[in-house]
């Protein structure tokens, strides 16, 4: 048994030059989630690290009954050994029973460090977390791709930790729920203890254009089997005409048919769930499934009767990518 | 500047076969009868990346690996590659490893097999995925990293690297010794030549287990592990779906069928983005 005390369910939030990461309001809906499983409730706090951030209170709509704050000019760009030293320092603190942070490219780094520093278990980008009969978490997570999921526990060390992907746990909903305390942590003392090993110099953000992704109704997703940059044009016409965000597999990334690997869906891209998920010369692996599957509508089009994606499709269509496209496009175009 | 570098590999299952991949419903084992194994596609990219700093600035590539006994052949292959020495740490002990315990057994695999000014892994390894194990073998070996490594450049005893995320990038300096994950976008891996295999047979290849390490074997294996597996199972992702048939223009006119069935309204999205009909 891990939990005692007051506890608590931890969610670090991401911010990225002062704006909150969503994926924080999803970890907070699922921590109130956990704790209406736990026998004993514990409250659900947000902690966030940087200089300051924006909109504080969402936090707090989306879950958080208490916020703690470090806030401290060294902190205003993720740099690992810093953020790692807080969050041990206010882990060992106030002990809560269970940690949640999100599979982002932070998280994912900040994560396993802090482990390793608490000297307990990291369930790395789970799907999805539970509490068991026991009043354990139960953390699942995906292996060889996502073609087996399996249950990790963390039974004998405190705290429970666990990452999970951005988009797997679906959209996040306000709460009705009374405003969050908001708590400042000073940090100096943590900070003079740097050894200046890492320097954080800048942060460079790269605008993206078109719908992303992560709010898009429709996706049209293209593969390999698009054959070329100037097929590409097609699917992001028809991304377009249907007001669309643009999806890919990782051959499309690396012949460079799309500019970001942003682009990219699946295990090591992004999990998305739109409402139509139209999949153009896409075999269907189990790496890209697995960042698909919750897709209302899946069409797929693809010359193989025998592509896996067929199976994980509702709507299927044997033919040739380029040719239907087109047919589409024009017929849209009218 | 003469540079000490290591490189962690892993053999793994080769990716190209995970739909292959089945759990004895009864054992409930994972089943991988048949999967070759290969090197971890991104380890390359760390061996390739290893390989360029040695070119640059001379030095030492170390390739080192905690795996079962057959890991020699992945090694050999590395060796071939360019590496100069190789190291497999292999033991029962080590079974059964979390990220947390295999970071802790390769901590130690690394520290035995001499000094290092550099160590490189890749990100992420296929099967297991967890991005873990770097962060915590540089927490064990006490030295700085950065992860998800897109670009780094060697100036003196200091690191210039881009650190890859969302939607952008940081720019970071780096103390060494340190360790880089790096992203598979880094470089691209060179192929081994006929020469290189001939070359690869004569070079120091060292098996250590256990015994030969500076661990507490309470750290090591299963043993060693606080995340512990449970229940496994294979989701199913099968939809009962409906084929569109016929010519061209008949799949067309009922895909618009089915879009409109979804909800779109695709006149009125036409002539917003066309804006001329
Ligand atoms: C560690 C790791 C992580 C990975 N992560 C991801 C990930 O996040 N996302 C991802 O997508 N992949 C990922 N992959 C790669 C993944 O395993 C597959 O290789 C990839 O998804 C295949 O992309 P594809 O379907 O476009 O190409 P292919 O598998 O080559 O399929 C092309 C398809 O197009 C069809 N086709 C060919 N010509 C035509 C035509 N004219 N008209 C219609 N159809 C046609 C073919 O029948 C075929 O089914 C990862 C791999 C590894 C090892
Ligand atoms: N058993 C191992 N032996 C050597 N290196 C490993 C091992 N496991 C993981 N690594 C390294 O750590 C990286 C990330 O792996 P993982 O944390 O398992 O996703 C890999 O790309 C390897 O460079």
């Amino acid at each position: 048994m891990t939990t005692n005390g007051a506890g608590g369910i931890w969610v670090v939030a991401e911010q990225v030059a002062g704006r909150i990461n969503s994926v924080s309001y999803e970890l907070l809906n699922k921590a109130q989630q956990l704790k209406n499983q736990l026998q004993k409730p514990e409250p659900v706090v947000a902690v966030i690290l940087g200089k300051g951030a924006e909109g504080l209170e969402q936090l707090s709509n989306y879950g958080a009954e208490e916020i703690i704050t470090v806030f401290a000019e060294e902190l205003e760009i993720y740099q690992n050994d810093l953020y790692v030293a807080v969050l041990q320092a206010l882990i060992e603190e106030k002990k809560p029973s269970i940690v949640l942070i999100g599979a982002t490219a932070i998280g994912q780094d900040l994560a396993p460090m802090l482990g390793a520093r608490l000297k307990t278990g990291v369930a790395a980008h789970c799907v999805d977390v539970r509490i068991n009969e026991n009043n354990q978490m139960v953390a699942v997570v995906p292996a060889f791709g996502g073609k087996v999921l399996g249950d990790i526990l963390c039974p004998n060390t405190s705290p429970q930790m666990a990452t999970l992907k951005p988009g797997v746990l679906g959209k996040p909903v306000p709460l009705e729920k009374p405003a969050a305390v908001v708590t400042a942590f000073d940090p100096s003392a943590v900070l003079q203890e740097d050894q200046g090993r890492i320097k954080a110099l800048e942060i460079v953000r790269e605008e993206q254009t078109g719908v992303p992704l992560e709010e898009a109704e429709v996706i049209v997703a293209g593969g390999w089997g698009i054959g070329s940059r100037e097929n590409w044009d097609l699917v992001e016409e028809l991304a377009r005409l249907l007001g669309g965000a643009v999806g890919c597999t990782r051959p499309v990334v690396d012949e460079q048919w799309v500019q970001s690997e942003q682009q990219m869906i699946g295990t090591s891209g992004k999990s998305v769930r739109p409402k139509v998920y139209l999949a153009f010369g896409i075999s269907g692996a189990t790496h890209h499934l697995c960042g698909m599957k919750d897709s209302g509508l899946v069409i797929s089009v693809n010359k193989d009767a025998t592509a896996p994606i067929f199976e994980a499709s509702d709507v299927r269509i044997v033919g040739d990518a380029r040719t239907i496209l087109t047919a589409l496009i024009k017929r849209i175009k009218g | 500047m003469s540079l000490n570098i290591t490189v962690c590999i892993k053999p793994v299952p080769d990716p190209d076969y995970y739909d292959k991949i089945t759990i004895d419903p009864v054992k409930k084992t994972i089943t991988r009868a048949g999967i070759p194994t290969i090197i971890n596609p991104v380890d390359k990219n760390a061996v390739e990346a290893a390989l360029q700093v040695k070119e640059k600035l001379g030095g030492k590539v170390v390739v080192i690996t905690m795996a079962p006994p057959n890991a020699e052949e992945n090694l050999r292959e590395l060796l071939a590659m360019g590496a100069d020495e190789a190291v497999l740490l292999t033991d029962r002990a080590f079974a059964g490893a979390d990220t947390l315990a295999t970071s802790y057994a390769l901590a130690a695999g690394l520290k035995k097999s001499g000094p290092f000014d550099l160590v490189f892994t890749g990100t992420e390894s296929a099967d297991g995925a967890t991005s873990q194990v770097p962060a915590q073998l540089a927490e064990w070996l006490d030295i700085p990293h950065l992860w998800n490594v897109q670009e780094f450049e060697v100036e003196d005893h200091t690191l210039k690297a881009k650190m890859s995320m969302e939607n952008g990038y940081i720019n970071y300096l780096v103390q060494m010794p340190a360790l880089l994950a790096v992203k598979r976008s880094i470089n691209k891996p060179r192929y081994t030549t006929v020469m290189g295999v001939m070359k690869a047979k004569k070079k120091p290849l060292t098996v250590l287990t256990a015994a030969d390490l500076d661990v507490e074997p309470e750290r090591l294996g299963l043993q060693g592990s606080p995340t512990k597996a449970g229940d496994i199972f294979t989701p199913s992702l099968a939809r009962k779906g409906q084929q569109l048939t016929g010519e061209t223009e008949e799949i067309v006119e009922q895909l618009i069928q089915v879009l409109r069935g979804a909800g779109l309204n695709l006149e009125s999205l036409n002539v917003n983005e066309a804006g001329r009909e």
